[in-house]
């Protein structure tokens, strides 16, 4: 199964890219993507906090996710 | 009416589509860019959004509001991109039978914004640019 993986604002310039896309054998949670993500670009480290949203609702790292399902990296939001 | 736009923001558009023949009033706010921050002179911000996302959230702000107050329409659009001081940033629109109504739920909407809506702010300033966490 493949998932994407979005980063915006600071998490986007840490990682050096928007999107990425990412193959697993079989369902993994979003807690386990993170450590990934972690290991291969280290500098994620750098944010100070960041939520996470699958399909664009805010989730949980225990989340299951799916084949084609969008995970983002939300570092903490600053509109208005 | 919801929309987040790199274009810059026609205010009179926002705000007719919150007027209804039902409601006393419409309370608009006008977020615009200014020129400083945290003891620091701010040259420009530059907006980031996960825009569908945000329209999402936006949304679910909307339902929020109109399950509190007695508000008839609301109007959000919310610019992105490289901005300079003084040019507007988001406006919210919203009509209500009642002023009190819509003046409370202008300011619930602007908060609930900073709160959940995936958008961020860099500021640019003289020495240097850093991604802004209100929350921190």
């Amino acid at each position: 199964m493949t998932i994407t993986i979005k980063f915006f604002a600071l998490g986007r310039e840490l990682v050096g890219k928007s999107e990425l896309q990412k193959s697993y054998d079989e369902s993994v949670t979003v807690g386990k993507v993170l450590e990934d993500l972690r290991a291969e670009y280290p500098r994620l480290a750098q944010m100070p906090s960041m939520l996470l949203a699958v399909n664009m609702e805010y989730s949980g790292e225990d989340t299951v996710l799916k084949d084609g399902d969008e995970l983002a990296i939300i570092p903490p939001v600053s509109g208005g | 009416m919801i929309e987040i736009t790199p274009d810059p923001i026609d205010v009179q558009k926002v705000m007719d589509a919150a007027f209804s023949p039902d409601c006393g009033g419409v309370v608009v706010f006008i977020g615009t860019v200014r020129n400083f921050s945290r003891g620091k002179d701010i040259l420009r911000l530059e907006y980031d959004a996960y825009p569908e996302m945000a329209i999402k959230m936006l949304e679910r702000i909307v339902d929020e509001i109109k399950g509190k107050w007695d508000i008839r329409k609301v109007a959000i659009s919310h610019r992105t991109g490289v901005l300079k001081i003084g040019e507007i940033a988001v406006v919210i629109a919203l009509s209500a039978p009642h002023r009190k109504d819509a003046f409370a739920a202008c300011q619930y909407c602007i908060d609930r914004l900073k709160e959940i809506v995936p958008i961020w702010k860099k500021e640019v300033a003289i020495d240097g640019e850093t991604w802004i966490d209100d929350h921190a």
